[in-house]
């Protein structure tokens, strides 16, 4: 094992405070720290404010803070090759993208370890909440300790190889106590507030953001008997579940999006929080990660659906192609095609996939995606 | 590890002697140069002996020097002060693809106030297209602005072909001398221009100081409003510390330019003789004949200018890309695309190496060994 100052780290640094505390900790740590600000999109307005710029800036006052080295790496071309043309084409498909997830695989944890490799690193950091356990050749990747903060659901595309390279120094940190050593530290970062929502929208208007680049369709919003409710303004502004923006008025309600018709334009709705059309038993997920070994024979896990929700039991039945059937233990609400589903033992992370099909009764739902 | 700085292009370290001058000044002579008493007194004589250094070393009279607080604000002070005193004999302007963005930027603001701009191409070689400078010429041109030499490939421009050309138009002439000042001989009278910018941290004198050479007869607005200061070209109490410097740094480059010239000539030969035997593969962008001795722009194919500028910079050398940063990431070269096409490899695999005072052989030859290593690990 190389001592701290032999090993150089370079920290993917946003701006933000998990970034800026990772690079303090791993500095009073002792290692050779390097600080690199990813430019993946060009916001600039017609004023010249670019929020990629406010950002570099904090990093740079950042960095001078702790004295270490401080550079940027324009992947604007790569992100929006594979990451913003794989968002729009799900969209497109009627589904609903997880850009999180695939910035982080090809993105973060490709074209920046990469990156970072070239420059004589050891190991790249994020401020991710994740944890990771080395032993003996053995990594593998923890939930982070903060419960509410945990980010393994978008790491679930990493390989045990890319987490070799990798350190995510505030896995076993709550957030309340990350920002608490930046006030300690009193670092440029410590009150910045946290971003919100996919990076290149940022604050904007979700809806206006995507008309920019899909022409939206609008078309009829009707019950699973046909019963049409009224108009949408384009498939792609919904998703499985969704309560808000239906504009359907008179007696009964609450409405929720239950499905979509891609061919026919048809938003299907219905009735109910538990509407019984929201609720299926397994899925079929495609393009699966298994982050250490891939299994071979059908396992029992627990699985998450999206982010922030509490994991639930399920079946995994494993294909040899990268796909696998999930079977719920108890029926799940909104399953959602394009994002994503992770596998947990325990506290491992094991992987996951994207959420392709979903069944009910040995079917899938045709009116699902 | 010590680093070794190849970016005198970007700036200069400051000379022991100026530095010294500007201390006695700052210790001795605190005085405002508008004040009637003996203290301001003695702070405009630091003006008027400086103003005498500067118009002297481009051949020009002391009342045709404005000091400015650097490159940026005489080159803004030029085009924009020009245009807008010129605007009854017409609103167009011609400058280059290739200029600093002090040029460039003012030019925009000018075409967002309704002139019109025209910004020649230039060659593969990095020099400008002189007959498409003559064609763009009309009635309605009121100013030409073109650099003496680029910053980013170090070409030198046909500035006195250009000063002919306009002998008998009616457009002011303008260079942007920043890249040139101490390394070629300038003679404004020569060279026919009519306004010319200079920097004093490109001399090995401090940032925050520099000059705009005006001939007589040009009609300028001052870009500032406040008191007397420059005869109203530039109010604003002046950086007395920061001229004298300046008025240093100019003495001993005007003494010293032949001997600089050498030096800085065999420091570029024995790097590109060096990065030769490293066996990487490398290219020079720009006219080898007509170019400064100390600014050198490399293409590495199959390299990029982050990655480059980030492993010199972690191995201890100092180079840039001497292009603009958003973000701190590296834009494609706008001189670069200019003479090779926006789509160029070479925009975003060159590196500018530019040599001055910090520079001895056996760092030169340190870090032409180093870059050879780097390109070589990183394009292998």
């Amino acid at each position: 094992m190389k001592k701290p100052e032999d090993t150089r780290v370079v920290v993917g640094m946003s701006g933000g405070v998990d970034s800026s505390v990772t690079a303090l900790l791993l500095k009073e740590q002792g290692y050779d720290v390097v600080g690199i600000f990813m430019k993946n999109w060009d916001d600039t307005d017609e004023t010249g404010f670019c929020t990629a710029t406010e950002d570099f800036d904090d990093v740079v006052r950042v960095c001078n803070q702790l004295d270490i080295p401080y550079y940027a790496v324009n992947f604007e071309k790569q992100y929006w090759d594979k990451v913003f043309t794989y968002f729009l084409d799900e969209y497109k498909a009627g589904r609903t993208p997880n850009p999180d997830v695939m910035c982080n695989k090809e993105i973060k944890f490709k074209a920046f370890l990469e990156h970072a490799l070239s420059l004589g690193a050891d190991y790249v950091a994020t401020g991710h909440y994740a944890q990771i356990r080395r032993d003996g050749d053995r990594v593998e990747m923890l939930r982070g300790v903060d419960e509410n903060k945990d980010q393994t659901y978008f790491l679930n595309q990493l390989s045990e190889d890319v987490l070799r390279k990798v350190m995510f120094p505030l896995g076993h940190l709550p957030k309340s106590e990350v920002r608490r050593i930046a006030k300690e530290h009193d670092l440029a970062t410590a009150t910045k507030k946290d971003s919100t929502g996919i990076c290149f929208i940022g604050e904007r208007n979700f809806k206006e953001f995507l008309s920019e680049y899909l022409p939206a369709q609008p078309g009829k919003m009707m019950t699973l008997n046909g019963e049409v409710k009224g108009e949408h303004d384009g498939l792609m502004y919904y998703t499985i579940g969704q309560r808000q923006g239906l504009g359907i008025g008179g007696s009964g309600g609450p409405w929720f999006v239950v499905g979509k018709d891609l061919e026919r334009n048809i938003l299907y709705v219905g009735e109910e929080y538990e509407n019984e059309a929201l609720y299926s038993d397994g899925l079929t997920a495609v393009d699966i990660n298994w982050i250490n070994e891939t299994p071979a024979e059908p396992f029992h896990c627990t699985a998450k659906f999206r982010y922030r929700q509490t994991d639930t039991g399920v079946t995994v039945y494993p294909n040899p192609d990268g796909t696998a059937k999930v079977v719920f233990d108890d029926s799940e609400r909104a399953i959602t095609p394009g994002q994503a589903v992770v596998f947990y033992q325990e506290e491992v992370c094991l992987g996951g996939g994207t959420i392709d099909e979903v069944i009910k009764n040995d079917q899938a739902l045709d009116y699902v995606g | 590890m010590k680093a070794i700085y190849l970016d005198h292009a970007a700036t200069t370290p400051i000379h022991p002697e100026v530095l010294q001058v500007m201390v006695e000044t700052m210790e001795e002579n605190f005085g405002n140069p508008s004040s009637v008493h003996s203290f301001g007194r003695k702070a405009r004589q630091i003006l008027d002996r400086a103003r005498i250094t500067a118009a002297k070393s481009i051949n020009a009279s002391e009342k045709d020097i404005i000091f400015t607080s650097g490159g940026t604000e005489a080159d803004n002070l030029a085009i924009i002060g020009v245009a807008e005193a010129n605007k009854n004999m017409g609103k167009h302007i011609i400058t280059t693809k290739i200029e600093h963005h002090a040029t460039l930027h003012a030019a925009r603001f000018l075409e967002k106030q309704g002139y019109e701009v025209t910004y020649l191409d230039v060659l593969e070689n990095g020099t400008i297209d002189m007959e498409q400078l003559k064609k763009s010429l009309s009635e309605e041109t009121i100013l030409v602005s073109v650099m003496m030499v680029n910053n980013e490939t170090g070409v030198i421009q046909p500035v006195q072909e250009i000063g002919e050309l306009l002998k008998e138009h009616q457009a002011y002439f303008h260079t942007d001398a920043v890249q040139a000042y101490g390394l070629l001989p300038i003679d404004v009278t020569a060279l026919g221009v009519d306004l010319l910018t200079v920097s004093s941290h490109k001399i090995n004198g401090p940032k925050g100081s520099g000059f705009l050479y005006v001939h007589p007869d040009t009609k300028i607005f001052a870009q500032q409003y406040g008191g007397e200061q420059e005869r109203k070209r530039r109010p604003g109490t002046e950086n007395v510390a920061g001229v004298a410097g300046f008025q240093k740094a100019i003495e001993i480059s005007v003494k010293e330019r032949e001997e600089r010239v050498n030096k800085y000539q065999k420091y570029r030969t024995l790097f590109l003789e060096k990065l030769k035997q490293s066996a990487v593969d490398f290219s020079i962008n720009g006219n080898e004949s007509e170019r400064v001795p100390n600014v050198v722009n490399i293409s590495f194919p199959g390299a990029n200018v982050e990655q480059l500028l980030t492993n010199f910079d972690l191995s201890g050398i100092a180079a840039s890309s001497g292009s603009a940063c958003t973000a701190g990431s590296v834009e494609p070269s706008h001189v670069l695309a200019a003479m090779f096409s926006e789509n160029s490899p070479c925009t975003t695999n060159s590196i500018r190496f530019s040599f001055g005072l910090a520079n001895n052989e056996e760092n030169v030859i340190e870090a032409a060994e180093k870059v050879g290593q780097i390109v070589g690990r990183l394009t292998k």
